[in-house]
């Protein structure tokens, strides 16, 4: 039992990381004060955030491309709002991109479920449409920091026991959803619908409505990041967040969630965003070109994919006894 | 048996003549575990060798080497008596051995004609594929082999039986001298396999040496020259088939008498707990109606494509009839989907099993909690400890041994991976239990068990539903039985009127005497 927590995915990781703050720390020590990885940690959030969706996701052998623009368009619908009505409850706001989050995500369902289009041409094609429709209601005007109300702008950036809104958003999420995956029925569906969509449906699990709740989650997730991003970064335009659906992708692969399906954790998820986010806040401060962050994150996750590939290896049929005890 | 290759009769030729392929003396050890030891199987020009064995007796591997797969650890592979290597299986291929396969390996997006050069097409100007000649050439060998088959078609377009003779044919098109066939009629109908026995018939006259792999007695002793018996990866015997029995072979493989194969059962079926009326499909099944009783075995018999899986698949939900009435203990019940047929207390256990009816990288519990998830939680939360325990009872009850329940189904072993499932359906407590071909591709020891758990299932007053292409099976093990036909019942039997010829006679549409 201990060496198999030992020696799981996870701790794997767990492993890296220090080993990576420990270099960093070699070269420059104040990286690690509590302050600092509080810092670091809540800058990853967005990251987590999309992260735990995208990991259901490919969980049930899928994959959502459009999370970064579901993002970008969530948040300038909610930014435009705020323009609009500035007295708005955050509340509201909070619930109008969670929804609208959820509803682009149950597009994406749907259409993976009720038309069988494989999910990569699904959200390829939503991804190009919510950057389209970004820029047909925003006719490709920004929406700056003085537009935004200063509620608005307030609440991810308050400060609770030394650690943002934004941080402990991301730490709500990640023990919600680890109930969610470990004891819900939906959790464990995930799972089976990932692992053998065959033996799924025979055991009475639709296989294409658990898809359709997966994407919808991401959706939800992307959603709520979305009010999160603008309102950090008090801006919202057509092309914010670009390309960030790979960091996300690369997180879940890094985390050990197998793009084959059926394998993959919360935490893993967490590790591994948080894995790119050491390294993205990292490198600046060792004075290692941002050029070179791509260099490094790319190396990540083809280190990080080799080593699952190499545990996945079948190992051959057991066939003595003696080994099967052991294992 | 004739173990000693010198004491060989050579009324039969044998001794005399020089194998074509040959293995000698083939030893294959991977880590843990002895798959052949010190074996030999010879095949000799326009003869047909049957490899006998149970599963696990390392037939496979004998394959894998004779394709140049695996290499073995010692002995040697000889063609015309001469040692040589295949330490690819380009090299086999070379030297004209082609096998196959129990699924053809062949592309579904290529033509026929492509699917046979592949690799090996005719050239024409610039080094490109000649086309016209590739067509001309495909035609006169499918011709060869009495395939009417468009060398134009796509391989997707046809059925499993031409796909197998485009594997033929693709095996005559590089001149092979050995063509292994590895159950080649598993998936076939009982009119293709006929077609398949002229076929082997016309390799044989063209001087082909065949190695035929198959489980089944009947046409072992229909096709077969030769035979070549494998147990625990040891040769246990050769020679002739005409001077064997199927009893002598049969012992050969188990190493023991099989005198009882079906276990005896007193049947004693109870009230009707499943009514079928009227179950139509558009284009599949029609107008499907049966009683099934508590402790009775129904036997469900027909040729390949009957309509026997699919209108099981309707019945469980996966798809939707068009008309038809489903009773189950006298109340007509509505099953749009699989959770719903669970619900009420029927399941499925599909073909093909072994691996696939499990979730590999789900622990034990996980797997066997699987479709009984909606008894075991609350509001959509899991009862974790309910679970546990109902995983825990099952897995006892099917005497299920592993380190912990944690353990990854795919860390067992075949034959555990098996329990976990059959203890995954006995968890839901059904009234119904549909078993499609149970023992298809297994082998002779591992069939007699799953006869004896479906024996016990009816006797603890389960109603059980077998579909099943085998015979003896049917009539070993069935109750009643209900023959399609076409998508259609073609005749309900029960036991007086219940022999093969009237199974065989109702499952073809032959009309015979009528016992009535």
């Amino acid at each position: 039992m201990l060496k198999r927590l030992l020696t799981s995915r996870e701790a794997l990781l767990v492993g890296a990381i220090v080993l990576l703050l420990a270099l960093i720390a070699s070269r420059f020590p104040a990286f690690i004060t509590p302050a600092n990885l509080a810092n670091v940690f809540n800058d990853t959030s967005p990251l987590i955030l999309l992260a735990i969706g995208q990991m259901i996701v490919i969980l049930t052998k899928c994959i959502d491309l459009s999370v970064a623009a579901n993002l970008a368009l969530t948040g300038m619908v909610v930014s435009m709002v705020n323009v609009a009505a500035p007295d708005l409850p955050i509340l509201v706001i909070l619930a109008i991109a969670v929804g609208l989050g959820t509803l682009l995500g149950m597009i994406n369902g749907v259409l993976v479920w009720k038309l069988a289009i494989p999910p990569i041409v699904v959200t390829l094609g939503t991804m190009t449409i919510f950057r389209g429709i970004i820029f047909v209601i925003s006719d490709g005007k920004w929406v700056n920091s003085h537009e935004m109300s200063a509620a608005f702008k307030a609440f991810p950036r308050t400060v609770l026991l030394g650690l943002p809104v934004l941080g402990w958003i991301a730490i709500l999420a990640v023990i919600l959803f680890t109930i969610v995956m470990t004891r819900t029925t939906l959790g464990r569906a995930f799972y089976a619908a990932g692992g053998n969509p065959h033996a799924a449906t025979y055991a009475g699990i639709n296989v294409g409505k658990t898809q359709f709740w997966a994407f919808t989650i991401s959706g939800a997730l992307a959603g709520l990041t979305g009010y999160l991003w603008v309102s950090r970064f008090a801006v919202s335009y057509v092309d914010i967040a670009g390309g960030f659906e790979l960091d996300v992708v690369a997180a879940c692969v890094i985390g050990g969630v197998s793009i084959m399906g059926g394998i993959g954790t919360v935490a893993g998820a967490l590790l591994g965003a948080l894995f790119l986010g050491i390294i993205k806040n990292a490198l600046p401060v060792v004075d290692i070109s941002p050029f070179w962050q791509m260099a490094i994150s790319g190396g990540a996750i083809i280190i990080a994919v080799a080593l699952n590939a190499q545990a996945n290896r079948k190992k051959g049929r057991i066939i003595l006894k003696r080994a099967e005890q052991v294992s | 048996m004739l173990k000693d290759p010198d004491t060989r009769p050579s009324a039969d030729g044998m001794a005399d003549e020089v194998a074509v392929l040959a293995l000698e003396g083939i030893t294959k050890t991977f880590p843990g575990v002895k798959a052949l030891s010190n074996v030999s199987l010879r095949l000799f020009p326009g003869k047909v060798t049957a490899l006998i064995g149970e599963n696990g007796a390392g037939k496979s591997t004998v394959v894998k080497i004779l394709t140049g797969i695996y290499q073995p650890d010692g002995g040697h592979v000889c063609v015309n008596g001469q040692p040589t290597r295949f330490p690819a299986p380009q090299a086999a291929a070379d030297h004209g051995v082609t096998a196959i396969h129990q699924e053809t390996v062949l592309f579904d997006e290529l033509s026929v004609a492509e699917n046979i050069f592949l690799g090996h097409a005719p050239r024409g100007a610039f080094g490109l594929i000649d086309r016209k000649a590739m067509a001309a050439q495909s035609s006169d060998i499918l011709g060869s082999i009495g395939a009417r088959i468009d060398p134009g078609h796509k391989l997707k377009d046809l059925g499993i039986a031409n796909k197998h003779l485009v594997a033929i044919a693709r095996a005559l098109s590089i001149d092979a001298r050995v063509v292994i066939m590895d159950e080649p009629t598993a998936a076939l109908s009982h009119k293709e396999i006929e077609e398949l026995y002229e076929l082997v018939e016309s390799l044989k006259a063209q001087g082909k040496a065949v190695l035929f792999i198959s489980h089944k007695f009947d046409e072992i002793f229909r096709i077969a020259d030769n035979y070549t018996v494998f147990r625990d990866g040891q040769l246990i015997g050769e020679g002739a088939i005409a001077d064997v029995t199927e009893a002598d072979l049969v012992k050969m493989m188990v190493g023991r008498d099989v005198s009882q194969i079906f276990p005896a059962r007193d049947s004693d079926p109870g009230e009707t707990v499943l009514r079928v009326t009227g179950y139509s499909h558009p284009t599949e099944f029609e107008d499907i109606g049966f009683d099934l009783r508590t402790g009775e075995i129904l036997g469900f018999y027909g040729l390949v494509g009957a309509g026997r899986s699919e209108f099981m698949q309707a019945l469980f939900g996966i798809t939707k009839p068009s008309a038809g009435r489903v009773e189950v203990d006298g109340k007509t019940v509505q099953i749009k989907s699989p959770a719903d047929a669970v619900e009420t207390g029927i399941v499925y256990v599909p073909e093909d099993r072994g691996s696939q009816g499990a979730i590999l990288d789900l622990p034990i519990f996980q797997n066997v909690t699987l479709p009984s998830l909606g008894r075991l939680s609350a509001r959509g939360f899991l009862k974790l400890a309910q679970e546990f325990e109902l995983a825990r009872e099952y897995t006892e009850r099917l005497d299920l041994r592993a380190a912990s329940l944690d353990t990854h189904v795919g860390n067992l072993s075949g034959g555990n991976q098996q329990k976990v499932v059959i203890a995954k359906w006995l968890a839901t407590r059904p009234k119904v239990i549909i078993l499609d071909e149970p023992t298809k591709g297994v082998d002779i020891g591992s069939k007699a068990a799953v006869h004896a758990f479906m024996a016990e299932l009816a006797a603890q007053g389960l109603a059980v539903i077998m579909v099943s292409s085998e015979i003896p099976e049917v009539l070993g093990m069935s109750d009643r039985v209900i023959v399609m036909r076409e998508g259609r019942i073609a005749a309900e039997l029960s036991k007086p009127d219940l022999t093969p010829e009237t199974l065989v006679r109702h499952a073809a549409g032959i009309e015979g005497p009528t016992p009535c």
